[in-house]
């Protein structure tokens, strides 16, 4: 079966920016696909070339086999896109702009209202269809966004940051709805920054930083490549650094232990990585006693996609968010995304 | 709304019942639901916030009333033929209607392009994002229908009198294809221009200059020579003048001399020929603007 999206080599600049330097991943039908990084890394960018809304410098994009490219139009057909930052005409009640939406799309009259109706109740939005968008809150202008896109049934539905800005709530029922839409077989390709967001819901990722991928595979693929499991201890709720160094220099010494970093983020506690050992949770812990220090917590886990991550680039996924807030340029890139 | 409360589990159903798809439309089909869609929309903004409609009203009148008061102890016989002032001034006035409505066609795109709005058409597969356009252009004609009408019977109500039906309708010609010509290139603003600020800018310094610099408030013979050129080359005064001579000629033809520029006279026919040629350079103009954004 061909895939849903093939992205190859995919380039995009902007100005002396090069937000998209080689980007390549492929989503199968029916599979919901996390696009997982950093602000900044291209996510976004990328998604706007499958989306048609920018043209790449270089590479190949396909939709359903379409040249996306070379054929946009008949490519925007089978996409349907729910951007980060939520458009929607705030004069407008939610069903007019699915009216709108109809039009666009070319449902026929007939069919579009019946599809409507149905968008509105599957999606739960019945009570705030008929009143304007500007009265909406974050949660249901996102379900109404996402109602748009899933108007005309497309093959792939494309999400950029679903849940940025949602409360706990409705990121939990947008969720489910993703999974719903997987369930009855619409291809899910999403970008996030969250990993809990990718973790949670996509079969399969790509790992992008500064434009390029650094890891593809299943969430689980990924982390067995990264290896050993990963052991949060808290010696104390507050514990001060002579006393976390003393713990860190103590445990290295275990041939088991891999690694040892302070967290100074997180009142000092250690981070360490392990070979997988039933035991190695008890053996910490007695060391510890054994050299008069107590044990406020300790958690032993798989690694997760951010060990992924700095596997792979050396820095965490919030050290890179950091990092990255503080050299963007919000002007230049509100105007990128202006047509 | 409903922050308390669980919202309801929504349950998507999208099995891949087969929508049945119509036998194609064809283009034309496409693009003319796409407009129609695209111009409701407009008029659905304007229903709910008409007051763009009323200032656009107002604010002419207010230069009828005002202005036309101005000159009123004028001698007769000052302003060429016309009787009073007030009868002078209607023509600038509705002309002045007309094109400050046209000239504001760009904003709601450039809000679009802002608010990200614009994305969301351009993501759709769309038969032709002129589409776009032509809605826009729709509805400002449209708006500029109402507006130049309430003007037209304000300025009948203060004396201007009213030309004869097929003036009316000459009036109406003259006035769409100035409405055509600055829509486009309001529109072509709107998507050149980096942001509101901007074509607002451009707005403001093109209203009032432009209708400074035309025959709209005095004629030509109150001017010195320079600024006879500029009002003879402004196309506003191709739209006043020839509006003037129908409110005051019922025998008009289109070799009747509407304008005596310093250069030569205009005829009737000339003026109409010269805002065919403004909407067609206008739309050549914008043609690589758009392109840029719609390719």
């Amino acid at each position: 079966m061909a895939p849903a999206v093939l992205i190859e080599k995919l380039q995009k600049r902007y100005g002396k920016v090069e937000a998209v330097k080689d980007v390549s991943f492929q989503v199968e039908p029916g599979e919901i696909f996390g696009l997982l990084g950093p602000n900044g890394a291209g996510k976004t960018t990328t998604i706007r070339c499958i989306c048609t809304l920018a043209t790449p410098d270089a590479g190949k994009i396909e939709v359903s086999s379409i040249n996306a490219i070379a054929n946009p139009k008949a490519a925007r057909q089978k996409l349907g896109y729910v951007a980060q930052e939520v458009a929607l005409d705030k004069v407008l009640t939610g069903r007019e702009l699915l009216q709108l939406q109809a039009a666009l799309y070319h449902i026929p009259g007939k069919f579009a209202k019946e599809r409507i109706d149905k968008m509105i109740s599957s999606l739960g939005l019945q009570e705030y269809a008929d009143q304007k968008t500007g009265t909406y809150s974050g949660g249901i202008r996102k379900r109404l966004d996402l109602a748009a896109g899933l108007l005309h049934k497309p093959d792939v539905l494309v999400l950029d940051e679903p849940t940025v800005g949602l409360d706990i709530e409705s990121r939990v029922v947008m969720w489910d709805i993703l999974r719903q839409l997987r369930d009855a077989g619409t291809t899910v390709l999403l970008t996030s920054h969250y990993l809990e967001e990718v973790d949670a819901l996509a079969s399969s990722v790509a790992i992008i930083d500064k434009g390029v991928v650094i890891a593809a595979g299943t969430p689980s693929e990924l982390k067995d490549r990264v290896g050993g499991d990963r052991i949060t201890l808290r010696i104390r709720e507050f514990c001060p650094l002579e006393e976390a160094e003393k713990a860190k220099d103590m445990l290295k010494s275990f041939p088991f232990v891999q690694e040892a970093i302070i967290n100074v983020a997180q009142g000092n506690s250690l981070n360490l990585v392990v070979t997988p050992q039933s035991d190695a949770l008890i053996t910490i812990q007695q060391a510890l006693q054994a050299a008069g220090l107590p044990t406020f917590g300790i958690a032993q886990s798989r690694p997760s996609l951010d060990d992924v991550y700095l596997a792979a680039t050396g820095r965490t996924l919030m050290d890179a968010e950091l990092a990255a807030a503080g050299s963007r340029d919000p002007k230049a890139e509100r105007k990128q995304n202006m047509k | 709304m409903s922050s308390t409360v669980t919202p309801s589990k929504p349950n998507v159903s999208l099995k891949p019942e087969a929508m049945q798809v119509s036998p194609a439309p064809g283009f034309f089909g496409e693009l003319v639901q796409e407009t129609l869609a695209l111009t409701r929309r407009l008029f659905i903004q304007l229903q709910r916030r008409p007051s763009t409609l009323i200032a656009g009203v107002i604010q002419p009148l207010i230069w009828l009333v005002l202005f036309g008061a101005l000159f009123q102890n004028a001698p007769k016989g000052l302003f060429g033929d016309t009787v009073n002032y007030g009868q002078f001034l209607a023509a600038g006035v509705i002309v002045f209607t007309a094109f400050s409505g046209a000239l504001n066609a760009g904003l709601p795109v450039m809000f679009d392009r802002e608010f990200g709005f614009l994305n969301r058409l351009l993501v759709a597969p769309l038969a032709s994002r002129y589409s776009i356009v032509f809605a826009s252009a729709i509805f400002i004609i449209t708006l500029s229908a109402i507006q130049t009408s309430a003007i037209i019977a304000a300025s009948a109500f203060l004396g201007a009198g009213w030309p004869d039906p097929l003036g009316l309708g000459l009036i109406s010609l003259i006035l769409l294809l100035l409405v055509l010509g600055v829509t486009a290139l309001s529109l072509g603003l709107a998507f050149a221009l980096p942001g509101h600020i901007e074509l607002i800018a451009v707005i403001f310094v093109t209203n009032l200059p432009l209708l400074f610099a035309s025959t709209a408030l005095a004629p030509l013979s109150f001017m010195p020579r320079w600024l006879q050129m500029i009002a003879t080359l402004n196309p506003l005064s191709y739209a006043i003048e020839p509006i003037r001579y129908l409110y005051l000629n019922s025998d008009w033809a289109l070799n009747s001399v509407v304008m005596q520029a310093p250069w030569g006279a205009v005829t009737l026919g000339g003026a109409l020929l010269v805002l065919l040629v403004l909407d067609v350079v206008a739309f050549f103009i914008i043609q690589p603007l758009l392109r840029r954004t719609f390719a």
